[in-house]
């Protein structure tokens, strides 16, 4: 008789699920050590000005808040349309359509006369639907037609910054500076924690998240979006229109990504810039991705990215790294996550042959 | 129209398709033994600047070439090795290496030239004229890679539906099973399509900093990686028909170029959208019906 080991497909023990998130930022600091050692610096010293240090002063813990409010509204948006099978790659243009929204809305001349929560109310709507109009090419396209929305929203991605480059340089040069930048807005968002950054968006990020999954998980329109991006066919074979699915999932994903765009003009910058966003909408995916496409894991997945990139310019400013590196460190733990997940659908086990 | 903006204007167009074809054929192959590699953005990048950094520092355009390619060719293991050997999602994994792979190349390049303040140049490949063409002379005075990257395209037909590793990736695209059962080594073919693909894509990129501008910055991708992926569905997965798509975006972008010559009433940065809402509408038209590899985006597990 011998005794060997075999992969079995069963779930793994809870204790090595729960173990998952550190065993991958573990992995990824091996990974990217490497990296560092080539700069010439320490990686132990890298690591913890990138992970640590910002969370033990008040002043960097709250600025991560501030990077995680774009980033938990786009990885909700893409966590939506993930799961209901449709793969919105668009976030980022969706974004900057919310933002030109924003802007818009908020130079208005009506917007100095209205009351101030009538103005952000109309700039979170205007946003919304922006982002939902932006997405509606793509996944009319795709719900009539069957054209991949992969290609088409990565393109329009390409097209939405030309076009906000376009717009800004036309009509909206700073007739001073003559820099491409719209008008400052009438309206902010409010400031949550005195003395910080921290705005509105933040609580719009937290109520989309309970929404989302409220919507998701507990009503027959989330049971059908579920079921469509479980199977397609099973799903039509349950008479659920697997076309108006579709096109829900992406319109209300677009609308969520405009919001993120909302909360850059209205909270951080006040105006509309050509760069508000440095790739919020592709790290979406990856915080989709990390946190299970569940919208509580989205939430602690953006706080933890958002970290990296305030830890990572921190890293590049007081140890002379290319900021880049949290880029690279994002992608390593995006897909070892991915790759260990794998590890939790077996169990080893000892078997007698 | 005028007979030199014209030939001007067709030059163009092959100058512009280049890249953009190189890096659509090797995903055509990538994509006919059934996976879709969306590191090709990030490909690119990487073979635009190892390619731009190995020549700067070597003093040799050929070896950054190779350079370049052989760090594509890396890239497209690594998306095998995701997507094959561990069958991941094929969407998530290929924007993950398109990350991967261009934080490394930025990395790398903002560490080898921290110091300078004006972005480095070096003399690119020099332009070749086809002798004996007459009038039409002015539109093949080309850098050789386009050339080599049209004539890859009949030689890419041929090798796909005329010899016998084209057949294994036809039929590890489209029924892996069946060529598993006909002793075919799945995973080891998807590799090597995945491997030459990265090579082709990475030549691609290595195009754009070698030849077409001498120099590399960030940006010089600039979302070319997706028109490739776009051109190989409106192409419906065949180098004759991924060419003329190629050729159409190029052409797009150089009439948009030569109107902002003439100076139409239009910003033009909408001007420069054009080529990508063009690719968009021909997608739409021809993409319709597109006949996709039926194993596309599956991963191959043999049942035991």
């Amino acid at each position: 008789m011998r005794i060997g080991w075999r992969f079995e497909k069963a779930p793994a023990p809870w204790w090595l699920r729960a173990l998952l998130p550190l065993l991958a930022v573990a992995i990824t600091f091996l990974l990217t050590a490497a990296l560092l050692v080539v700069a010439r610096a320490n990686p132990w010293a890298a690591f913890y000005t990138m992970l640590i240090e910002p969370l033990t002063a008040p002043v960097s813990a709250l600025e991560v808040l501030v990077k995680a409010t774009p980033l938990l509204l786009t990885g909700l948006a893409v966590a939506f349309a993930f799961q209901s099978g449709y793969y919105n790659i668009g976030a980022e243009g969706q974004l900057y359509a919310g933002a030109l929204a924003a802007a818009w809305i908020g130079q208005l001349p009506i917007a100095h006369t209205l009351p101030a929560p009538l103005v952000i109310g109309l700039m979170l709507g205007g946003g919304f639907l922006a982002g939902m109009l932006w997405a509606f090419i793509p996944a009319i396209l795709r719900a009539r037609w069957g054209v991949d929305e992969v290609v088409t929203t990565l393109l329009l991605n390409t097209v939405m910054l030309y076009l906000i480059n376009g717009i800004l340089n036309a009509f909206w040069l700073d007739p001073v500076t003559h820099w491409p930048q719209s008008p400052r807005i009438a309206v902010d968002y409010p400031i949550l924690v005195p003395g910080s950054r921290v705005h509105l968006g933040w609580l719009v990020g937290l109520t989309v998240m309970v929404a989302g999954w409220w919507i998701v998980r507990r009503t027959p329109l989330g049971l059908r979006l579920r079921a469509v991006g479980l199977s397609q066919d099973a799903a039509r074979f349950m008479g659920v229109n697997v076309a108006r699915m579709t096109l829900i999932a992406a319109l209300v994903s677009g609308g969520i990504a405009g919001l993120a765009g909302v909360g850059e003009v209205a909270g951080i910058h006040h105006r509309l810039l050509e760069d508000i966003s440095p790739g919020y909408g592709y790290s979406g995916i990856v915080i989709a991705t990390l946190g299970a496409l569940n919208p509580f894991g989205v939430g602690v997945a953006a706080c933890f990215i958002a970290l990296i990139d305030v830890g990572g310019q921190s890293v590049s400013r007081q140890l002379g790294i290319p900021s880049f590196l949290a880029d690279v460190v994002q992608a390593t733990i995006l897909l070892t996550t991915l790759a260990l997940l794998l590890l939790t659908q077996y169990r080893v086990k000892r078997v007698r042959r | 129209m005028d007979q030199t903006l014209l030939l001007g204007l067709l030059a163009a167009t092959l100058r512009i398709a280049t890249p953009i074809l190189l890096a659509g054929l090797g995903e055509t192959l990538a994509e006919r033994a059934g996976v879709l590699n969306l590191g090709i953005e990030g490909i690119m990048l990487v073979g635009a600047i190892v390619g731009f950094s190995v020549a700067y520092s070597s003093g040799s355009l050929w070896l950054g070439l190779l350079a370049a390619m052989l760090a594509g060719l890396l890239a497209g293991l690594l998306m095998g090795w995701l997507a094959v050997t561990l069958g991941l999602n094929q969407h998530v994994s290929g924007l993950g290496v398109t990350l991967l792979t261009s934080g490394l190349a930025l990395f790398a390049f903002r560490l080898q030239f921290k110091g300078t303040a004006t972005p480095p140049t070096l003399e690119p490949f020099p332009q070749l004229r086809l002798p004996g063409l007459g009038v039409i002379a002015p539109i093949f005075e080309q850098y050789w890679l386009t050339y080599f990257a049209f004539l890859l395209v009949p030689l890419m037909g041929w090798v796909l539906s005329r010899t016998t590793f084209g057949l294994w990736i036809r039929a590890v695209g489209e029924n892996p099973q069946a060529a598993d059962t006909a002793g075919v080594n799945v995973a080891r073919v998807r590799y090597t399509a995945l491997a030459l693909g990265g090579a082709l894509m990475a030549m691609g990129g290595a195009f754009l900093s070698l030849a077409q501008l001498g120099m590399a910055t960030f940006g010089i991708v600039a979302g070319r990686g997706w028109v490739a992926i776009a051109i190989v569905i409106f192409g419906n997965w065949q180098p004759g028909k991924v060419m003329l798509g190629a050729a159409l975006f190029g052409f797009v972008e150089a009439l948009q170029l030569r109107l902002r010559a003439i100076g139409l009433p239009v910003p033009y940065q909408l001007l420069l959208a054009l080529p990508y809402l063009v690719t968009i509408v021909a997608l739409a038209l021809a993409g319709r019906n597109a006949a996709y590899p039926a194993a596309l985006l599956k991963p191959y597990k043999r049942e035991d």
